[in-house]
């Protein structure tokens, strides 16, 4: 037993994970512009990274950071003329703000903190900004991700992400995009929105799109923790606990989708003893919670199919049925091509491969699959399955040539060379 | 990463006495910032070592030891189970629980995958050495 008594590098940036959300979300109410907080927020990390391992972590962590952000910010306004043209009045502001003295949480008042952050959350992801910008930026300053980090996990170059949040930070203060909540009327688009970014990081690291990597969890993880934040921010929002659930129980999955030799496992394949028993429980907790709201919206929907798998003990244990009406449902709600393919996935498992097939077949004439390699995949899978051996193989080498996941490549070429032997 | 965060027992709750409503208030609050920060994805309160029982194995089989055991403090009380960047972010979040009365706390990291077998080990570090390759690559341009 030694005694940890040396604040490191690592011990601020956990700090900094837990306080920068509520940080940067307070600064830019106060500044009503998110790129300045930003910038504020940063300064006072870069402080606390000289200061704390002198001093050791302060009692009042948030409240150092605060103030600290605070002058530094005063400081900058000050010494810079665009931002003193501009920030006249708020540097004024800034010094009357001055942080509440007492117990130890009470920081420019707590009880508005939630409301700062859900509105930080809606300004990153706002409709001005590209994908790619809401992506980075919300990493940024809701995950508390740095640059390098977010550069690490999309595998492009840190220049490339900086660019990305210099980019949607000028798009916020050109196109005045003010720090409010969004009117009623916009409130579902919106939070639409903020659901959307947040699943395509979840799956960005579930199915990594590029490269040799199947996974890269750590993604994953932050969408997940991202929803769960979500969620506390909008506990009265179904479609933000189906989105939890559906994360929470394709991430139970982890654990079983790497083979012992590195390559990927497919969901009927996967020894389902090695599911993650808590996150299972959790997603189906939240499934509940959603639908007793009376969510039946696209998120509520796909974690209700999920659901099906977590509860079935045995891949022959699954009731393909109710995946088929939950997909009909889906469908209705919002038609894709890549829904109608998953649904015929679910007829042939339920037992009628002929009609899956007869409805692959037409989805392949839709210029949008054109380029999707998991029609081929699919297609191959229902041909072998109805003994077309030859057929099958010539369909999963044209999904090997399509994809550009590595790692799947190799598993669709092995259905090939299966398909044929089989036959 | 997931840990677990054990409540260490002490005399009072061994002695079975209730946290007061202040405390349990305080408890709550804490508990529901660490729901809302997505930190927290499950926790509970165990009984005394009265209520348990011990079973130790040995080649003649089973043992059944009724409880009370003795020192408190090797004794658990209640436990999180925190999903976090790091050990230091479960450290930081340690250190924010309303205790102090004595109480303490163990914080033991899940294994995970990547923890297991050689064959698995030497796959990640692979796939992070060509990550690193292509990341630099990626610098490059």
């Amino acid at each position: 037993m030694t005694v940890r008594s040396e604040t490191t590098s690592s011990t601020v940036e956990a700090v900094w994970r837990i306080e920068s959300a509520r940080l940067i979300a307070t600064l830019s109410r106060l500044t009503n512009d998110v790129g300045l907080a930003e910038d504020m927020a940063q300064d006072a990390f870069l402080a606390a990274l000289e200061v704390w391992p002198e001093s050791g972590v302060p009692d009042n962590p948030a409240a150092w950071l605060m103030t600290t952000a605070r002058n530094r910010g005063i400081d900058r306004i000050r010494r810079d003329r665009n931002l003193r043209d501009k920030y006249a009045a708020l540097a004024g502001e800034l010094e009357r703000a001055e942080p509440e003295p007492g117990p130890e949480r009470a920081v420019f008042g707590e009880e508005r903190i939630g409301d700062d952050v859900l509105t930080l959350l809606f300004t990153a992801c706002h409709p001005e900004l590209t994908t790619e910008s809401q992506v980075a930026l919300t990493l940024k300053v809701l995950g508390g991700l740095s640059t390098e980090e977010i550069a690490r996990a999309f595998l492009v170059s840190k220049a490339t992400v900086s660019q990305r949040i210099v980019r949607a930070k000028r798009t916020l203060s050109e196109s005045s995009v003010p720090f409010e909540t969004p009117a009623p009327d916009e409130m579902g688009e919106r939070l639409g929105a903020v659901l959307g970014i947040t699943y395509l990081i979840f799956n960005e690291g579930y199915s990594a799109t590029a490269g040799e990597s199947w996974m890269r969890t750590e993604l994953s993880a932050e969408a997940l923790r991202l929803g769960r934040i979500i969620a506390g921010l909008a506990p009265e929002e179904p479609e933000v606990h189906g989105l939890v659930a559906l994360m929470e129980i394709q991430a139970s999955r982890f654990p079983a989708r790497i083979g012992e030799d590195g390559e990927p496992v497919l969901l009927m394949d996967q020894d389902r003893s090695l599911w993650d028993r808590l996150l299972v429980r959790r997603g189906l907790e939240r499934l509940d919670l959603a639908r007793a709201q009376g969510g039946r919206g696209p998120y509520v929907l796909q974690a209700s199919i999920a659901a099906v798998h977590a509860r079935a003990a045995r891949p022959e244990d699954t009731d393909w049925d109710e995946i088929v009406s939950a997909y009909d449902e889906l469908l209705r709600l919002a038609y894709s091509p890549v829904t109608a393919l998953n649904r015929a996935v679910a007829v042939a498992m339920a037992g009628d491969p002929e009609s899956a097939l007869a409805e692959v077949d037409e989805l392949a004439t839709d210029r949008r699959m054109r380029e999707y390699h998991l029609l081929p995949g699919v297609r191959g899978d229902l041909l072998a399955r109805l003994g077309r051996g030859e057929e099958a193989a010539e369909e999963f080498r044209r999904a090997a040539e399509m994809t550009r996941n590595e790692k799947e490549r190799r598993l669709l070429r092995r259905r090939a060379g299966d398909a044929i032997r089989r036959r | 990463m997931r840990c677990m965060v054990f409540v260490k027992a002490t005399a009072d709750s061994e002695a079975g006495l209730m946290p007061s409503e202040k405390d349990l208030s305080e408890m709550g609050a804490f508990n529901e910032e660490l729901v809302n920060a997505g930190v927290m994805l499950d926790g509970g309160g165990l009984h005394p070592s009265s209520k348990g029982v011990r079973i130790s194995y040995s080649d003649e089989g089973a043992q059944v030891t009724d409880g009370p055991f003795a020192e408190a403090k090797e004794l658990v009380a209640g436990y999180w189970v925190w999903e976090v960047k790091s050990v230091d972010e479960a450290i930081e979040w340690a250190r924010r629980i309303p205790f102090n009365h004595g109480e303490s706390v163990e914080i033991r990291p899940f294994f995970e995958a990547e923890d297991f077998g050689e064959s698995y080990t030497d796959e990640m570090k692979e796939r992070d050495a060509a990550l690193d390759a292509k990341i630099q690559e990626q610098r490059q341009d």
